[in-house]
């Protein structure tokens, strides 16, 4: 009995011990949640591009509305463009539209479209429907130039500079925040850039 | 259970029916597609790898991967086509980088830690000479 006391009265002198014994794991466990928090606020549906950089990928496509013209990868020249990739059959193209209309609306960006993997028809035909917010947009029926840009979801949409240079992917449908809050700063530091 | 063959039947013929037939002039150009495919990641759906994966930007990119071997491609030279277009991500074996360095080495850290740690508290548990100061009464 004595002795037992004796031992715990010994413990009880390095305070600072116990409070390293208990705090540890305890900081840990905190340090495990936060990293876990910041791993939950993350989207692992959003891929970082290897093409942010580099200049746009060559293409040569039909025009959607008429066949006997192609479009390439020179129409960025020049300007600052928006390269959206779109379909009619992704819903969440038709959460964006609306998002594209007003920024056609406002004329700030050369609004390209890349129509991927899609029906010619069907796609003319929600144009038809809903507005084309689109100056013009590039047919890409086999999905061929989708791959060069690296697309793996609809809707995706690229910033690039007047040198033709890819300088920002958006994935997923851009909502009004993300055109405010991201987007817009960079379209409109890019337009003042040479 | 007369039915049962013909369920099984049945089942064999639905699997069938999703794998492509792919034909090859030479059986080392299949073994190297099948490596590939294994060994190259769905970014749609992201834990099955192009082998795996329905998603239809699979099948494009295993016609891509096929066409390109056909093409008589080396295999690094197919991975880099997919690595310049969709990142490190494609790769399930990533190469080390300074992003990747936590990934290939924090598991090997962990491991000397949670050694160090356990061999501090064998120490401390193993038999210790009596204190004089608790035995002497």
């Amino acid at each position: 009995m004595g002795v037992r006391l004796k031992a715990r009265l010994g413990r009880h002198r390095c305070r600072p011990k116990i409070m390293l014994k208990y705090l540890l794991p305890l900081g840990l466990f905190a340090a495990l949640l936060i990293l876990l928090g910041i791993g939950l606020t993350l989207n692992p549906r959003e891929v970082p591009s290897p093409l942010i950089g580099q200049p746009a990928p060559n293409f040569t496509l039909q025009r959607l509305d008429d066949p006997s013209q192609t479009v390439s990868e020179e129409i960025f020249r020049g300007k600052v463009s928006l390269l959206n990739v779109w379909a009619s059959w992704c819903l969440a193209c038709r959460q964006e539209h609306p998002q594209l209309m007003e920024l056609r609306k406002r004329g700030e960006v050369l609004l390209v479209g890349l129509n991927y993997k899609d029906d010619r028809g069907s796609a003319l035909e929600l144009l038809e429907r809903a507005g084309n917010p689109y100056q013009v947009i590039a047919f890409d029926g086999d999905g061929k130039a989708g791959i060069d840009y690296g697309v793996y979801g609809v809707p995706e949409t690229f910033v690039i500079d007047k040198q033709g240079v890819i300088r920002y992917k958006h994935i997923g449908p851009i909502t009004p925040e993300d055109w405010e809050q991201k987007l817009a700063p960079l379209v409109r530091y890019l337009e003042k850039q040479p | 259970m007369r039915w049962l063959p013909i369920l099984a039947l049945v089942l064999t013929g639905l699997a069938l029916a999703g794998v492509e037939v792919r034909q090859f002039p030479d059986p080392k150009l299949e073994t190297r597609y099948h490596h590939l495919i294994e060994e190259l990641r769905c970014l749609v759906c992201q834990n099955q790898s192009l082998a795996d994966s329905n998603a239809d930007l699979a099948e494009d990119l295993r016609s891509e991967v096929y066409t390109m071997l056909l093409a008589g491609k080396s295999d690094q030279e197919i991975v880099d086509f997919l690595v310049s277009r969709y990142g490190d991500f494609v790769l399930y074996r990533p190469p080390l980088k300074t992003t990747t360095a936590l990934l290939w080495l924090g598991p090997f850290i962990a491991m000397a830690l949670g050694a160090l740690t356990l061999w501090r508290l064998i120490r401390r548990r193993s038999p210790n000479p009596p204190r004089p100061d608790i035995n002497d009464s």
